[in-house]
């Protein structure tokens, strides 16, 4: 494809080649969310002047020579990253009016890497969620089909990016926020390595998991991207210094067999993640994916993961008490929302805190609180840092096995609005195939493999070891070049 | 696990939040529920295996000892709610 609606590397190509400039590009873009975002809701904050602002000092840069390879492509930023001078909200009513006083690292290196910043979106309160029903600015629509949510809680950003409303977009995955909305909505979704991209500026909720990462309509495209993210940062602590691979370099190199690219390649099937629990036609979808695989020269071995239906009680543990540790800081009294009346300090945190963070949030500041309390520290959290050990161990003896491990990303595809919104037990339930990469560090892909009867889109789940992102992004860019699915958009009115 | 409307009171008043009596009586079942789905963690054997806190095991890199970040506090207290000459305000506490 052509024209402004092209992919991050088709973007790039033109803009290389001045067949289009990036003002011409950016400004399709603003149009094409001005046109269709009022019906999806994935933006919670556009930047029509800063983005046509950078757009003509990317073109500029364009012309003088030396620009960076991404110079003038638009993007967007999950509202979870800092933005300096722009709102940064995490969809919370106590960050409503907060202005980002610095950038996130990720954004920073982005924005040096030449991508033009549209706007922010949508999300989950805080990153909580799976359905991005969890919004104080109200839920996103899946662009497939209106009816269905896009997940969460990424899934402004997930969304933005199938209706081609900007080529990529960022996102955050603490226990699938990537992958899932990924898979619900029909484009590819990195979360990569724990310690790859630095959280500086990513708004804490669950600091052992969160990882930022990003969603585009190919593997090429978020080995672009993580090429410009990635790489150590010295405000992260937990940030890896390690080198950097040449993720495009790797997705460039020519097989020795084109007609099996991936001979060679030993793919593992866990039988957890192909059991009862999964529905029928997002199995039949995965099943075919993995033969496409084969047929393009790997070989699937099948290997097991125990311990991994854990990973939801693990979680549930461990996010909930790192979030109510880090929202602490939400007070009024340095930044974000205060309650209007209040008898004295400890009333004005009581009211502050109850009007600023929505139902699920306060959910989960109770739980948190609840298992770091007196007497229950052992039983929940250490209990579970050490279930956590052992989903991590059973995830290294089958890498003992394979290059990567496949299966769904999500039990079904796209669930309708208000299905699981009561239930939070069901709602949680959804992540049991995501968690594991967030427990054990590990980066994973959603790519997609195929739809639902009724058009809903279906995504395959590929895991590799830490710091194999090259590996990765490999595996889906074969898959991709052999395969269509990932081509699809919605029928959505052309730009 | 069974909770009381005084567990939920407690650990309301330990996260400072205000929750309300109907709020209590909604939150109440989720909360039970979800505990039973965390209660499974009790039946797993975890003799001798030690905590993960990060998954990947690294320690705190040290930086050097100089100071790299000047004076912020005009841009910093710029998204305060209530703010006197570069003073956080806060209700009074000493009587």
């Amino acid at each position: 494809m052509g024209g402004p609606l092209d992919t991050v590397a088709g973007l790039a190509r033109q803009l290389a080649a001045r067949e289009v400039s990036s003002v011409e590009v950016t400004r399709a873009a603003l149009d094409r969310i001005a046109a269709l975002d009022h019906a999806l809701n994935a933006f919670v904050n556009v930047d029509g002047d800063g983005a046509l602002a950078a757009a003509a000092a990317a073109d500029a840069a364009r012309a003088r020579g030396g620009a960076g390879p991404l110079a003038g492509v638009p993007i967007a930023h999950k509202d979870v990253l800092m933005t300096a001078g722009l709102p940064t909200t995490c969809a919370s009513r106590m960050l409503a009016t907060f202005v980002a006083p610095y950038d996130a690292h990720v954004v920073a290196r982005l924005k040096d890497a030449g991508t033009v910043l549209v706007g922010k979106t949508n999300m989950d309160e805080f990153a909580m969620g799976s359905s991005n029903e969890n919004s104080h600015f109200g839920a996103v629509r899946n662009p497939w089909q209106p009816a269905c949510v896009p997940g969460g809680s990424s899934g402004g950003s997930a969304a933005a990016v199938a209706a081609r409303l900007v080529p990529a977009a960022t996102g955050t995955d603490t226990g699938g926020s990537i992958r899932q909305p990924a898979s619900y909505t029909g484009v590819t979704g990195l979360k990569p390595t724990y310690g790859r991209c630095s959280r500086y500026g990513l708004v804490a909720f669950a600091s052992s998991l969160d990882t930022p990462g990003v969603f585009a309509r190919t593997a090429e495209d978020c080995a672009l991207l993580l090429g410009a993210m990635a790489g150590p940062d010295a405000r992260d602590s937990t940030s890896v210094d390690r080198p950097v691979d040449d993720y495009a370099g790797s997705l460039a190199a020519r097989p020795a067999d084109p007609s099996r690219p991936l001979a060679g390649l030993r793919v593992g099937l866990p039988a957890e993640f192909f059991g009862d629990g999964v529905d029928g036609e997002v199995a039949r979808a995965v099943d075919a994916a993995v033969g496409e695989l084969r047929r393009l020269g790997a070989q699937t071995v099948d290997v097991a993961l125990p311990r991994v239906g854990l990973s939801v009680p693990v979680y549930y543990v461990i996010a909930p008490a790192e979030a109510s540790s880090n929202l602490s800081r939400f007070d009024g009294v340095r930044y974000g929302h205060r309650a209007a009346e209040y008898r004295d300090l400890a009333d004005m945190y009581r009211r502050t805190r109850a009007e600023g963070f929505g139902a699920e949030v306060r959910r989960r500041i109770l739980i948190g609180t609840y298992v770091l309390s007196h007497g229950y520290y052992d039983a929940y959290y250490l209990k579970a840092q050490k279930v956590r050990r052992l989903i991590a161990d059973d995830f290294r003896a089958a890498f003992g096995r394979c290059d990567v491990i496949a299966g769904p990303t999500a039990p079904t595809a796209a669930f309708r609005l208000g299905d699981k919104a009561d239930d939070p037990v069901q709602m949680y339930l959804n992540d049991i195939f995501t968690i594991g990469a967030n427990l054990a560090g590990l980066p994973a892909m959603s790519i997609p493999c195929g739809f639902t009867g009724d058009g809903r889109p279906i995504g395959l789940q590929l895991h590799a070891p830490a710091f194999a992102e090259a590996r990765l992004l490999t595996v889906a860019h074969r898959f991709q070049q052999a395969t269509d699915w990932h081509a699809r958009a919605p029928a959505l009115p052309p730009a | 696990m069974k909770l009381t409307p005084d567990d939920v009171a407690r650990i309301a008043g330990l996260a400072r939040l205000e929750v309300t009596p109907e709020e209590s009586l909604a939150v109440q079942p989720q909360l039970e529920a979800i505990f039973g789905l965390l209660d499974q963690l009790a039946a797993v054997d975890t003799t001798g295996v030690a905590p993960l806190a990060h998954p990947q095991e690294c320690f705190a890199p040290l930086r050097e000892d100089r100071v790299t970040e000047g004076d912020q506090r005009e841009l910093l207290q710029s998204v305060a709610p209530a703010v006197e000459d570069g003073l956080y305000l806060v209700p009074k506490v000493i009587e």
